[in-house]
């Protein structure tokens, strides 16, 4: 335990003094979120989302009229309920059950519900039932402060550990600790325990910061928010060490960490929903940890998803720690 | 019973190495190497830039494996308990970014179960004056006496020092060599690899000369340059003697420009050349070197 210890102290007072990368994991997050409260902060984005719940196939050829309306995108939800509540927080502008009993669902607070009512009713759609969801709006930029929060925490992990760790290869600093009695499990729990200790420390300053600006929405628990945070945080940083488990080449090994964390950045949800996009693409984003730390988050933020909501993102996340900390440990080298 | 297993303990080397092989793509670095290296004695590996010391002595360290071939330690095969007991130097390498000198010590102290009193560590290599400092603020020699604390904060048997003082001004120098002669008075073994043939002489009982990947000769300094050369070299410029020494035998070698004699003898040699009518007005008188049994043995220079 002293090792650890030891390997664990220089590794924080590094990170600490190093004022220009720990200044850069603070002020990036909180500009990005400041900067998107900024820009968003004007009238909703003018498309109209309906979601569709049931084929429209079998429909006739004057109800089907409605949903060829040009400037509106219909996206198929499989799950109602969900579906009902993201009416309800404006995330979709009207929901439609074509399946049986013909219903729909609007806001009874938004204005985009009315005009794509008036455009069913138009449209020669008769005997649908109308229902209405009451929800309190979520803003942009609360649906995207648990991205730009989680994005961050994976930069800082990835690059923090693996870039780190490949430095510390080239340089000989590695070769240097071997020759000590030090293990690699030792040396490898050092780098993971301190910069999970301090990206979370980070996060929760940033995440005050902001809302102390913004206030932003926050439905459901913090110890749930903790744990999905502090499992994703783990998870990045296995990925890290599995990145710099041989490499020794900092280019390399930037290549291949942006490689892999630009695709997370623009598949997991973090600027944009990735409902009604390619199903290719939404299958792909399962494969990638930012999806279900972004998810797990974002639920939890925004809709007050419990554990048991979340509970499959958590599982996820912990079978890729497992597997990338598996592979990394046994691969890994000191030289 | 005891006591004369301590005897023969005692008497036994520290560290064997036998048959040692490590091979790079189109290079057999270390090649068929075997040696042994008595306990308390200060062990020199010499040899040019690209001899195989490196990859020999990181071999013995356990840094690197070895294609075949062994490594005794103790009388038992190399294992963990060797980097307890073992306080490494290596040519190059880097430290812990933003700690100071001393949170630099603490940091290794944390890493070995059994150390040396910080402080005595600081008082043996002289860092009382920059143990605040940065480390990457350290001069070339201060960074090499840090080096050399870390080396021996684990209080260690053995000691590895590899091309120690190589980049250091002379006064450095000077000064480093005090510090080993330091540590080789309290009784530890030292292997150090150098191309410097001086440090080698001041510092070393024993030598094994390197090249090529392979041991080409072996023993003490003086052992050697008897057992290779005569006592003292005589220099003669070459029209000083040119035709006068026929049919004696006695130039050893032409230097470009200058005849040099090997003697045991000095006045009896002297005698001969005043005989034969040889100017003794520009002669030079100087004792072998271990740059001149390097170049006898392998033809080359050592810092070629």
């Amino acid at each position: 335990m002293k090792r650890f210890f030891a390997i664990l102290h220089a590794r924080n007072m590094e990170f600490l003094r190093d004022k220009s990368s720990f200044g850069w994991n603070i002020f990036f997050p909180l500009l990005l979120v400041l900067g998107f409260a900024m820009v968003f902060s004007g009238d909703p984005k003018p498309l109209y989302k309906v979601g569709v719940f049931g084929s429209t196939e079998g429909l006739k050829p004057a109800e089907s009229q409605f949903f060829k309306t040009k400037y509106v995108q219909f996206i198929p939800v499989y799950d109602r309920e969900k579906a009902i509540d993201k009416v309800g927080h404006f995330q979709l502008d009207m929901l439609i059950d074509v399946s049986h009993g013909k219903q729909y669902w609007v806001n009874a607070d938004a204005p985009n519900g009315y005009i794509l009512e008036r455009l069913l009713g138009g449209t020669g759609n008769k005997g649908y039932e109308r229902l209405t969801v009451q929800g309190r709006e979520i803003r942009y930029v609360d649906w995207v402060v648990p991205g730009i929060l989680a994005m961050n925490m994976m930069f800082s992990c990835l690059f923090g550990v693996g870039f780190v760790i490949v430095r510390y290869r080239k340089n000989g600093f590695l070769k240097r600790l071997k020759a000590t009695p030090l293990r690699p499990f030792e040396f490898l729990l050092a780098q993971m325990v301190s910069r999970l200790l301090l990206i979370l420390t980070i996060t929760v300053a940033v995440y005050a910061g902001c809302n102390y600006f913004i206030h932003f929405q926050m439905r459901g628990s913090y110890a749930n928010l903790f744990l999905v945070s502090t499992l994703g945080a783990i998870c990045m940083i296995s990925l890290g060490l599995l990145v710099s488990a041989r490499l020794s080449s900092e280019e390399l090994a930037g290549g291949l960490l942006n490689l892999i964390t630009w695709p997370m950045m623009l598949l997991s949800g973090v600027w944009f929903s990735l409902e009604g996009t390619n199903p290719v693409v939404q299958k792909v984003a399962q494969f990638l940890p930012l999806t279900h730390l972004v998810d797990g988050a974002r639920s939890i933020m925004t809709e007050g998803a419990g554990f048991g909501d979340i509970a499959p993102h958590l599982a996820v996340l912990a079978l890729m720690t497992a597997l990338f900390i598996s592979i990394g440990s046994l691969i890994f080298r000191w030289e | 019973m005891t006591a004369c297993y301590c005897i023969l303990y005692s008497m036994a080397p520290i560290i064997e190495v036998n048959n040692l092989v490590k091979t790079y793509p189109g290079v057999r670095a270390v090649d068929d190497v075997s040696l042994a290296i008595e306990h308390g004695v200060c062990f020199g590996l010499l040899g040019p830039n690209g001899a195989g010391k490196t990859t020999l002595i990181e071999l013995v360290e356990g840094i690197k494996q070895a294609d075949s071939g062994g490594i005794v330690y103790k009388g038992r095969p190399l294992g963990r308990a060797f980097l307890k007991d073992a306080g490494i130097q290596f040519q190059v390498t880097a430290l812990q970014e933003f700690l100071t000198v001393q949170e630099t010590l603490k940091l290794f102290k944390d890493l070995y179960p059994r150390t040396m009193a910080v402080n005595e560590v600081i008082r043996l290599c002289s860092l009382e004056e920059f143990l605040d400092r940065d480390t990457r603020k350290l001069s070339g020699g201060q960074r090499q006496r840090l080096l050399m604390a870390l080396a021996l904060i684990n209080d260690p048997e053995v000691l590895f020092l590899d091309e120690p003082t190589t980049g250091l001004d002379p006064q450095s120098r000077r000064n480093f060599w005090d510090l080993i002669n330091l540590i080789k008075s309290r009784k530890k073994t030292v292997v150090l690899t150098t191309h410097y043939m001086d440090e080698a002489y001041t510092l070393c009982d024993e030598i094994a000369i390197m090249d090529r990947g392979k041991i080409i000769t072996q023993g003490t300094p003086e052992q050697l340059l008897k057992e290779h050369f005569g006592d003292v070299v005589l220099q003669f410029p070459e029209e000083d003697v040119n035709g006068k020494l026929e049919g004696l035998g006695l130039c050893a070698s032409k230097q470009p420009g200058w005849c040099e004699i090997q003697t045991h003898d000095i006045d009896g040699t002297i005698k001969i050349l005043l005989g034969r009518n040889v100017s003794l007005s520009r002669m030079n008188m100087r004792s072998w070197s271990l740059e001149d049994l390097f170049i006898a043995l392998t033809g080359k220079q050592l810092r070629s």
